[in-house]
């Protein structure tokens, strides 16, 4: 019982960790499959966590925190259609560029706006997403097995949780059974047949990234309004490049995407709770070991010696035109 | 539209760069503006800090010195149509390279000892650079993603081995045992006393040595010719009979070992030691400066020279302005890159209109 215990708590900061990669996956998921390569998924991130924090402290309330989150993502978006789709830019520089905007500028402008060294004010619960508790799982938290998949697993996550995990198969559908999924897929693949048959590579590319900064955005306001309360300096710490290689090693693909996330998140949480134990044989597990596990797994996957990861034959190329 | 004709060269060179760097500190001034503090003043606190006194002069200096070896470690890939965002990682594993070797030998003198960090330093960047090379080249893996990944996992093995491995007994510091004073690069301060306490030390001589090798390497020999036709043009390199292959694997080793003597400027001569993180960003900026400086080691030298007075400023605005803080300076960092590296050619378009309507205007 002790074990069963143990697992449904791992199982559950699994889910919380995973939410932001997932998130942030889905929406390199879009942008990608419609042949713009975006590195700045780190910086969305971490631009629109500092966006939705600081306004969510200033106005109290989390959904104005949200809007201004994705607001936040919509601006950098709209900097790297610019410089990707517009001007026929580098798009990884930008997404670079990008990134590092994002980590100057909310350092910049939280001390200048705050004087806290770079965090905003602490959230109270009234203007975070606080956890919502399903129907019965109180009722229902005492009984054996049942009791403790439903309400410690499944229910008692914020909102924003949720619909992270609804955005897979909407995603799912929306790309593969709708008629703009097909042409996502296809400006990501040929945008010259796109163009050929009168369809705008811009407009599609730009959709694309519209919907990538809504999620990307809503994955930040979960950093910091719902998985803590405020923001702290340079708090995505990483997970945009993390989303990105679940992103290569799920191979473009929602589903995959989601497995890959919870994985990742599952490490993550591993580590925590195997900081200090010793284990027969080979003591203790260092926690750089588990950390660097993602990276290495990513490589080894895209080295070609567990499948092939193959991008959209588009993706990184600026559409050009005949002119 | 017809075709124009080309810019002239002086404005493609020169001042195509220098715009987009202007455009990149006017929007920072607005920043700055926007949260109610005066640019005119920081950028007063900021030339005086980088030059203004011996110590501040000798700071610039030393980042520099770091911004030069980053700067180059991406401009060489980038002639080779590659882009190495693994800079980071390299200096931090050059970095390992260093201090084994300075700690096996320890106590010997200098003169000895310098070229032999230059050479580990070297070979370890080299060896971390070399694998995503190795990997892109054999098996097709996008260098961008690899290098970026090398930088996660050399954080993670770095902190294993600085924490487990290297850290001495009794030290509450994650740090390695300290390299003794005999046997690290002399600070430019114990010959010239201008520099007063500051980290510049003799590492920058290597750095404008790394900077004429990699001009006459990437003008002036074969195999910079066969870099930049495969920069230019994958194919057309493959039909002139140059194993890209080849070509990927050996630049990225040298932007590897160039990376890595950041390491020997850091380890070798400033900290005299191996401590957790001490890159801390300069791969990133290099990313900047090759942009800003087009790839060019006199370019590189001028931006990094840029970089180095706008940290060393940076350092000082905190002192002076406390409301503006060095974070600023990433700031227009990104601005520098999304200017001239992404939207590098914004500004050409209306300047080719520009040039165009003189030149039909002279000659009627």
């Amino acid at each position: 019982m002790q074990y069963y215990t143990d697992l449904i708590l791992i199982l559950d900061s699994t889910v919380r960790l995973a939410v932001p990669l997932l998130l942030a996956c889905l929406a390199g998921l879009y942008s990608e499959r419609a042949g713009i390569v975006d590195i700045g998924l780190e910086g969305k991130l971490l631009g629109s966590a500092f966006g939705a924090a600081t306004v969510a402290a200033v106005t109290g309330s989390a959904w104005l925190g949200l809007l201004a989150g994705i607001g936040v993502a919509l601006c950098f978006s709209a900097v790297h259609g610019l410089a990707s789709i517009n001007l026929k830019g580098n798009q990884t520089i930008s997404g670079v560029a990008l990134n590092f905007l994002a980590a100057g500028l909310t350092t910049f402008l939280g001390q200048a706006w705050f004087q806290r060294g770079g965090m905003t004010p602490q959230l109270g619960n009234d203007q975070r997403f606080t956890p919502i508790t399903l129907p019965f799982a109180n009722e229902l938290a005492d009984v054996p097995i049942i009791g403790g998949l439903y309400s410690e697993l499944i229910s008692g996550h914020n909102i924003l949780t949720y619909f992270a995990f609804i955005a897979v198969p909407l995603t799912a559908f929306v790309l593969f059974s709708t008629r703009f999924g097909l042409r996502l897929r296809a400006v990501g693949e040929n945008p010259k047949a796109l163009d050929t048959a009168g369809m705008s590579v811009t407009r599609l590319r730009y959709q694309a990234l519209i919907i990538t900064a809504i999620l990307v955005g809503i994955g930040g306001t979960y950093l910091s309004v719902a998985q803590s309360s405020g923001f702290n300096n340079n708090m995505s710490a990483g997970r945009g490049y993390i989303a990105l290689a679940a992103l290569i090693f799920a191979k473009w693909r929602p589903w995959p995407a989601l497995l890959v996330c919870l994985l990742f998140g599952f490490l993550d949480a591993l580590q925590f709770r195997l900081q200090g134990i010793d284990f027969p044989v080979i003591g203790q597990v260092p926690v750089q070991a588990i950390q660097v596990l993602p990276y290495l797994l990513t490589i080894i996957l895209l080295a070609g010696f567990i499948g092939r990861a193959v991008a959209p034959k588009a993706a990184g190329i600026p559409y050009t035109k005949e002119r | 539209m017809s075709a124009r004709a080309p810019l002239p060269r002086w404005v493609d060179i020169a001042l195509l760069p220098v715009l987009n760097v202007v455009l990149a500190f006017l929007i920072g001034g607005l920043i700055v503006l926007a949260v109610g503090q005066n640019p005119l003043q920081a950028v007063g606190v900021m030339v005086y800090g980088a030059f203004g006194y011996g110590t501040g002069v000798g700071y610039t200096l030393y980042y520099t010195t770091d911004f030069i070896f980053a700067g180059l470690a991406v401009s060489l890939a980038y002639h080779a149509g590659m882009f190495n965002i693994g800079g980071e990682g390299q200096a931090y594993l050059g970095g390992l390279g260093v201090i084994l070797i300075a700690l096996a030998l320890n106590g010997l003198h200098w003169t000895v000892m310098f070229p032999l960090m230059i050479v580990f330093g070297a070979l370890f960047g080299a060896f971390w650079a070399f694998i995503p090379g190795y990997l892109q080249a054999k098996r097709g893996s996008h260098i961008v993603i690899t290098t970026i990944l090398f930088n996660f996992i050399a954080t993670s093995v770095m902190s294993y081995i600085i924490t487990r491995i290297l850290k001495p007994e009794g030290v509450n510091s994650d740090e390695s045992a300290p390299i003794e004073a005999i046997s690290r690069i002399p600070r430019l301060g114990e010959f010239f006393s201008f520099f007063g306490r500051s980290p510049a030390n003799l590492s920058i001589l290597v750095a404008i040595v790394a900077l004429v090798f990699c001009y006459w390497l990437i003008w002036h020999s074969k195999f910079g010719y066969a870099m930049r036709a495969l920069g230019h043009n994958p194919v057309a390199a493959r039909y002139a009979g140059i194993s890209g292959t080849r070509m990927i694997i050996i630049t990225m080793a040298i932007c590897g070992a160039l990376a890595g003597m950041v390491a020997v400027n850091n380890v070798g001569g400033v900290q005299g030691r191996l401590i957790l993180n001490f890159v801390n960003g300069a791969g990133f900026v290099g990313i900047a400066v090759a942009f800003m400086g087009r790839g060019h080691p006199i370019g590189v030298a001028l931006s990094a020279l840029l970089f180095g007075a706008l940290y060393q400023g940076g350092q000082e605005l905190a002192f002076s302005m406390p409301g503006i803080t060095k974070e600023m300076i990433v700031t227009i960092q990104a601005m520098v890159i999304l200017f001239t590296g992404a939207m590098g050619d914004m500004l050409r378009i209306p300047l080719m209109r520009l040039f165009d309507r003189r030149a039909t205007a002279g000659t009627p």
